[in-house]
């Protein structure tokens, strides 16, 4: 089906970075305040989708040429990982910590494994967001 | 604190994700799947030994102290299920690597049944009663996506009913939290005893009890087994097999631990009904097994048979009841793999599902009549199998505490599994042979050698109680009395 | 606001409840999303709508006492559970939809013998 969507185009180019950018930040600012890995990861969806609207799945998975059931895949095993580091380590599974670093231009930031933790939320949203999506616009995915 | 106890949950889901990038090496796959099953196994073993020798064992999530954080509580109870639960998932999958096709293999067979297992594991360890809802789910989404694995129509119809009651019952489930949350103000489970006993007989709490009875009794075929034959009878056999060893118990499991822990203060309502429910549970169950000539419906209703039978020891609400009951479960778990495993096993070699089209098996396949014997025997609870101990326990437990009716009916049950499945030897083991020597199909050693094992650990559970029982009494100890499991959470 | 809020999740409830019995698979799956967010806003209610402050560690003005947290950490999990279990249904439906060619629950009844 070929519309003549140029507006949308157009405005979906720059409008995925703003979604991008606002979900890099939910991310960030889940450390103690509203936000973190899962709306974070809902957002990035939210923008993949948006992209598969407007272009075709073959052009999109051209251009993000990723395996979404890996994502979700690599997600789970980060965030499960985290604990599992915490068994290594002789604590209680799933134990947390934190230290504060100095970074550049930033400033004193706190990183804990907390980060990792929700980056593998994250992931595993989009992956299995953009797993099932696909799925049913293909129509004979898994 | 001893990491140990989150292993069952932890180990199945890494090497789940793993396979998942290994989805195309098959044989790798394979190799993977039993190394780490062994592997489940002997940490269980372990842990089991470690609670038998030093009391309950809890791990605190994050260092969260009970009653705030989450935990993972090993008592002997789950230990000894998840012991099984590992081992009986090995068999099946040992089974499976002969029956699937490589296009299953690829898509996530084992993975899905690995994360399964963890969601069974979970349930069976968690002390925290939100935790529990968590792990259902775990559980619940693999089966969905394993009921459903192949796509043939009859799969995807049955799925979605499937889905959809378990849905509802998981409403119910976060409905019955919420209103417990609410009235007791806590999730961690030996919290929640500890406050119910304080408020004592409280009809509110009675309600909500009866809440978790029927989501409970949704997932475990209590009563409400309507969805369990159609359900049961679609999927792959060693998916099938798994489903019918594992899924039930776990509502099983759930209902003993609640109405032993949480819920005990008006046992004449909620323990009164549970035997009700179970009483009518073996009828229809007995009525279901005598009514169909599908094998695969007769081994449906078996499983809930075992089910009723298990549950009458709530209403006994005594040591040797609770000893028999999970005896008994210990024993279901592997006699209904090993039923499903081998009613599968009949289809592929006939390609008939009823038992009537079925005829001298004996004469082709040896080896696999006599296993049908065994878990003929095994599941009439005749020794030196495994069934007998649990039966005898639970004769005891019920004796002592005068349910004769519960008596008469489960044993009565008994006879009519017998009956059901001897109905298929003498047709379908027995009996002239209809298939010449040339046509018949060959059964694979690889197919036959986890039936046998299952056999052997059935004759293992029967013959060596001695060895088991110290395990199981103290398990039924911390059952019978609440006070143990409160006291090892939440200190005096 | 609690009897509002009740009020509200007993309407949630009674459309949910028409939605599951409705012979249309896509009701039923739509009935099932609208009954999990029934229980969500159950499950907020029953930890009191408003009681404190917000539980925030950079919510520095703030001086106690603080509403309950649980609750919604526990409607966060709900909500997830609940989107990852409609997604796969509505995946599920889809399947069955093109393999049975039928969303009519009762077309998909199956036959006992068949």
């Amino acid at each position: 089906m070929r519309i003549n969507d140029v507006i949308l185009r157009t405005v979906v180019r720059f409008v995925v970075f703003i979604i991008l950018t606002l979900a890099i930040y939910l991310f960030f600012a889940g450390h103690y305040s509203p936000g973190g890995g899962f709306i974070g990861g809902l957002v990035i969806a939210s923008a993949f989708v948006l992209l598969y609207l407007t272009f075709d799945i073959e052009k999109v998975q051209q251009g993000i040429p990723v395996d979404f059931k890996k994502v979700a895949a690599l997600g789970v095993f980060l965030a499960v990982g985290t604990g599992f580091g915490s068994v290594l380590f002789g604590a209680d599974f799933l134990t947390q910590t934190a230290q504060k670093f100095h970074i550049p231009l930033l400033g004193d930031k706190e990183l804990g494994t907390v980060m990792i933790f929700e980056l593998g939320v994250a992931l595993t949203v989009v992956g299995v967001v953009m797993t099932i999506i696909v799925s049913i616009a293909e129509g004979d995915g898994d | 604190m001893t990491n140990l106890i989150v292993m069952p949950l932890v180990i199945p889901i890494l090497v789940a994700v793993l396979l998942i990038f290994l989805r195309n090496y098959r044989y790798l796959q394979r190799a993977i799947v039993v190394v780490t099953l062994v592997a489940m196994i002997v940490m269980s073993v372990m842990l089991l030994q470690l609670v038998h020798t030093e009391g309950i064992q809890r791990v605190d999530f994050g260092g969260w102290q009970p009653p705030f954080g989450i935990l993972f509580v090993a008592d002997p109870f789950a230990v000894l299920l998840v012991v099984i639960a590992n081992a009986v998932t090995l068999c099946c999958m040992l089974y499976a690597f002969r029956s699937f096709s490589p296009h299953y293999e690829r898509m996530f067979a084992y993975p899905l049944m690995l994360m399964m297992l963890a969601g069974v594991n979970g349930s069976f360890l968690t002390g925290d009663i939100f935790n529990l809802f968590v792990c259902f789910e775990v559980m619940l989404l693999a089966s969905y996506a394993l009921i459903a694995l192949g796509g043939r129509a009859e799969q995807l119809r049955e799925s979605l009913k499937y889905v959809i009651i378990n849905i509802v019952a998981s409403w119910l489930f976060l409905v019955a939290i919420a209103f417990l949350y609410g009235t007791i103000g806590t999730l961690n489970m030996a919290h929640i005893a500890q406050r119910v006993q304080e408020l004592g007989p409280d009809p509110l709490i009675t309600t909500i009890a009866l809440f978790f009875l029927v989501v409970f009794a949704l997932k475990g075929g209590l009563l409400l087994f309507f969805w369990l034959p159609g359900s049961y009878s679609v999927p792959p056999v060693p998916i099938a097999a798994m489903f019918a060893a594992l899924l039930t118990k776990v509502g099983i499991y759930a209902i003993i631990r609640t109405f032993t822990l949480l819920f005990t203060t008006q046992p004449n309502v909620t323990h009164g009904l549970i035997t009700v429910m179970a009483i009518s549970t073996l009828i229809a169950g007995s009525l279901g097994a005598i009514a169909y000539r599908d094998i695969r419906q007769i081994a449906a209703f078996n499983v809930v048979i075992g089910v009723g039978f298990v549950l009458l020891a709530v209403g006994a609400n005594n040591e040797a009841a609770y000893a028999g009951a999970l005896y008994y479960m210990m024993h279901d778990m592997v006699g209904k793999a090993m039923l499903f495993l081998i009613c599968g096993t009949m289809i592929y070699l006939t390609k008939q599902e009823r038992y009537d089209d079925m005829s001298g098996l004996i004469h082709h396949y040896p080896l696999f009549g006599w296993m049908f014997l065994v878990v003929m025997v095994a599941l009439t609870g005749m020794p030196p199998f495994s069934g007998f101990v649990g039966k005898v326990l639970m004769g005891q437990g019920l004796v002592a505490s005068g349910s004769y009716i519960s008596l008469a009916v489960g044993f009565g049950a008994s006879v009519i599994v017998l009956y059901s499945l001897l109905r298929v030897m003498l047709h379908a083991i027995f009996g002239e042979t209809m298939i010449a020597d040339e046509d018949k199909v060959k059964l694979p050693k690889s197919m036959l050698l986890p039936i046998v094992a299952l056999g052997a650990m059935s004759l293992y559970l029967g013959a060596s109680a001695e060895t088991l029982m110290p395990y199981v009494t103290d398990a039924a100890r911390v059952l019978a009395d609440s006070s143990i499991y409160i006291e090892a959470i939440l200190g005096k | 606001m609690e009897t509002l809020m009740i009020l509200l999740i007993g309407v949630l409830v009674s459309v949910a409840t028409y939605l599951v019995l409705s012979r249309n698979v896509i009701r039923v799956i739509l009935g099932t999303a609208v009954l999990s967010h029934a229980v969500h806003l159950l499950i907020l209610t029953i930890g009191e709508v408003k009681k404190g402050e917000a539980p925030l560690l950079g919510n520095q003005t703030a001086n106690g006492p603080y509403t309950d947290a649980l609750p919604q950490a526990l409607i966060l999990t709900a909500i997830v559970i609940s989107f990852a279990v409609t997604a796969f249904v509505l995946v599920l439906a889809f399947r069955a939809y093109k393999t049975n060619g039928t969303d009519d629950l009762e077309q998909l009844r199956g036959d006992e013998h068949d």
